[in-house]
């Protein structure tokens, strides 16, 4: 850890300052997700901040092709977490925007460059900085049932993340992690991809809620929201109305009941 | 071949629902997927290699210019003609010249992705020459009529019985169904057509400029058959195709089988060069190299150039969700999937192929299996960039997206907006906390419910707890 060293009197506390990147669609969709992602934080021993005026990490502009939207909120992003020692976001998505994208974004604004990058640096997906900066030993929750885990897109083949949501899970008492086949096979939410082309966006979902079917497990969990509504409104959709669709926060949390 | 790559999203719902080409795509992945997995898994030094593979590729492209010049000058020196063609049209000129000076009357085909870009069939035909190809898959397709679905693969769309069907309708002979029987079949009907051919037309999977040497690497040795027994032998391929040495070759040779095919090595692996000497008893007489251009200079020195780096091995479509779920010929041209989403518009134009930079969920799947490390999602978001700066993304969408912008960079209206918008999302979804009909989201809701809000932000309650706690 980079620690934010506080001098007092003849003591040094040494405390971790996480920003808390909440992402607009847990703002929107799932607020109870952003709650329990700071419980986890929290009971890691950090303290947790959350920039009142943060909004979008700018991906939607950046992957639709409209650079200075993304390039305008990435400037945003950049000034309300840069004093933080570390960012955090629940989902694989919006970390993996600013951790490898952001270079590239800022690739032509030297003066920022240099900053933008040092940001990268200290920003993760949620469970990646529980393992491997937070060290979390213990989680709050608790689960009765069986669960298959889907990798998102982003977490997985943009920041690693496949061990880290695996080897929380193993901590939660009572959970029995179940790997469905193809777990590492995109739900074809791809943004506005789902709306652009819906019939393929639908097809995809569907060969993940095979798979998830054919795990036979009580619910299915996630760390992105957006493929978290694709896979849910697909399952529902479908007629399966039991199937739980949780984040990966809400679990560890204990807060799966929603 | 014409460009049909601006209906990709009508094409495609009809192939969702194509029972057969589903099952077909099915197999597929099954083998081309998990071949390339179990190959890779045998090279202890597989990333080094890969690493080697896409800076022979990238070296190859920086100074190709250099190579290709050391390519003519080395094929010449082995009495091989060395053509350059800068456009499509060029290509075919220069072959169909070549058939009329030579007095061709038949030509038999080894598969060439670029003389299926250049439309070269039906140019050889145009000008009286009978054009057989002798790739089983060509083969088929050519009696369908079908252009191919897949860049390794050409008839993967088809299944065992539909050629039972085809072979039965144009050989005039008992139906068969097993697949050595029907191997044996196209056998028996290509073998006179290898003979009494007049020109043999290869493509390349590289050219090598050291030795002026073309290679192809082939399963079925048609592609020796073709460049070995007609009298003239044209082998077309891109400029991009050129490797500096025999030993990159070989590099090379350990990535395109493994990712195309799932085999080690193909069965075949020819490499040509210069023409029948005066001690040999076999050959061609005859030896020409048609260089193509056709766009591709167009990315040397752009920041698409990385996508040159092409080896033509068909994993980024194997692997690729939405190829998988609609396969090639939805994609409304000769390149299918990832790495033909953005050469067809490179090579067609801009605005011929909208869809296709934007039928990608960019999950990163073709860019982790790439041989030669190929970004393709940061390729496919450049050109989905040009289409916003060339204004040629439909208005809704840029209006959409600069309002996101523009609202996301004012935290004060961005939270009402969020607050407005979650409360009446968690309306809509009624009891059941589901939305089936999203105005202005048919896109999501024809297939998929939308789960609704709980009701308030995240701002909101937090702002809300902040408050609580500050009281006490």
């Amino acid at each position: 850890m980079v620690p934010h060293i506080i001098h007092h009197s003849s003591i040094i506390v040494q405390i971790v300052r996480i920003g808390l990147f909440v992402t607009c669609l847990v703002d929107l969709i799932r607020p109870h997700i952003g709650f329990a992602a700071l419980k986890l934080l929290e009971a890691a021993g950090c303290e947790v901040v959350v920039p009142q005026r943060q909004t979008c990490c700018g991906q939607p502009g950046y992957n639709s092709g409209d650079r200075k939207s993304a390039l305008a909120l990435a400037r945003k992003v950049l000034a309300e977490f840069e004093t933080c020692d570390y960012v955090v976001a629940p989902s694989g998505s919006c970390a993996g925007m600013i951790r490898t994208h952001y270079p590239d974004l800022f690739s032509d604004q030297p003066a920022e460059l240099e900053r933008a990058k040092r940001l990268c640096d200290r920003t993760y997906e949620l469970t990646d900085f529980l393992v491997n900066v937070g060290k979390l030993e213990r989680v709050p929750g608790t689960f009765n049932g069986e669960v298959t885990y889907h990798d998102s897109c982003s977490g997985l083949r943009e920041l690693g993340v496949k061990s880290q949501p695996r080897s929380l899970l193993a901590k939660v008492p009572g959970l029995k992690l179940k790997e469905m086949d193809e777990a590492e096979i995109c739900c074809g939410f791809g943004g506005a991809f789902a709306l652009k082309f819906g019939e393929i966006s639908t097809h995809i979902a569907d060969r993940k809620c095979d798979n998830i079917a054919a795990a036979g497990v009580d619910a299915v969990v996630l760390g992105d929201l957006g493929c978290m509504l694709n896979i849910e409104g697909r399952l529902r959709r479908r007629g399966d109305m039991k199937t739980k669709v949780l984040h990966i926060a809400e679990v560890l949390a204990g807060d799966s009941e929603g | 071949m014409q460009v049909a790559s601006m209906h990709f999203k009508a094409r495609a719902g009809g192939k969702l629902a194509d029972v057969k080409l589903q099952a077909a795509l099915k197999k597929l992945q099954g083998n081309f997927v998990r071949g390339r997995a179990e190959r890779v898994a045998e090279l202890d030094n597989f990333e080094a290699i890969r690493e080697a593979g896409a800076a022979i590729r990238e070296r190859a492209l920086v100074h190709l210019d250099l190579y290709l010049e050391a390519f003519e000058r080395n094929a010449t020196a082995r009495g091989a003609v060395v053509h350059w063609a800068e456009t499509a049209a060029e290509a075919n000129r220069l072959v169909c010249e070549l058939a009329a000076r030579y007095g061709v009357r038949k030509a038999a085909k080894s598969k060439s992705m670029v003389s299926e870009e250049c439309g070269l069939n039906e140019a050889l035909e145009a000008a009286g020459v009978e054009v057989v190809e002798t790739d089983l898959g060509e083969y088929i397709l050519q009696l369908a009529q079908e252009p191919p679905s897949h860049i390794v693969a050409p008839v993967v769309h088809k299944s065992k019985d539909e050629v039972s069907d085809l072979f039965e309708e144009k050989h005039r002979q008992p139906r068969k169904t097993g697949i050595a029987e029907l191997t044996r079949e196209a056998r028996e009907m290509l073998r006179p057509h290898f003979l009494s051919a007049d020109m043999g037309i290869s493509g390349a999977n590289f050219i090598v400029a050291e030795t002026g040497s073309t290679l192809i690497v082939t399963n079925e040795g048609n592609g020796r058959m073709v460049t070995t027994l007609p009298r003239v032998h044209v082998a077309i391929t891109g400029i991009e195709k050129v490797v500096p040495t025999l030993e990159d070759v070989s590099t090379l040779l350990r990535l395109l089988p493994r990712h195309g095919t799932g085999q080690t090595i193909t069965n075949y692996v020819s490499i040509t060069t210069g023409v029948r000497s005066e001690d040999e008893l076999e050959g061609p007489g005859h030896f020409h190299v048609i260089l193509v251009d056709a766009g591709r200079t167009r990315l040397i020195g752009s920041d698409l150039q990385p996508m040159l780096r092409c080896i033509r091995c068909g994993a980024c479509m194997n692997h690729c969700p939405v190829y998988q779920s609609v396969g090639g010929h939805a994609y409304g041209w000769v390149y299918p999937g990832p790495m033909g989403s953005i050469l067809t518009p490179m090579y067609a134009g801009l605005e011929n192929a909208l869809d296709l930079p934007n039928a990608s969920t960019f999950c990163n799947q073709c860019g982790v299996v790439c041989p030669v490390k190929i970004p393709l999602p940061d390729l496919m978001r450049k050109l989905r960039e040009r289409q916003f700066e060339q204004r040629l993304k439909p208005w809704s969408e840029r209006l959409g997206l600069r309002m996101w912008g523009w609202i996301a960079q004012r935290p004060a209206l961005y939270a009402m907006s969020a607050r407005i918008g979650a409360r009446l999302l968690a309306w809509m979804g009624g009891a059941g906390k589901l939305i089936h009909n999203l105005p202005f989201g048919g896109g999501w809701t024809n297939g998929r419910d939308f789960p609704a809000p709980q009701g308030k932000t995240f701002r909101e309650l937090y702002a809300a707890g902040k408050a609580v706690m500050s009281d006490e």
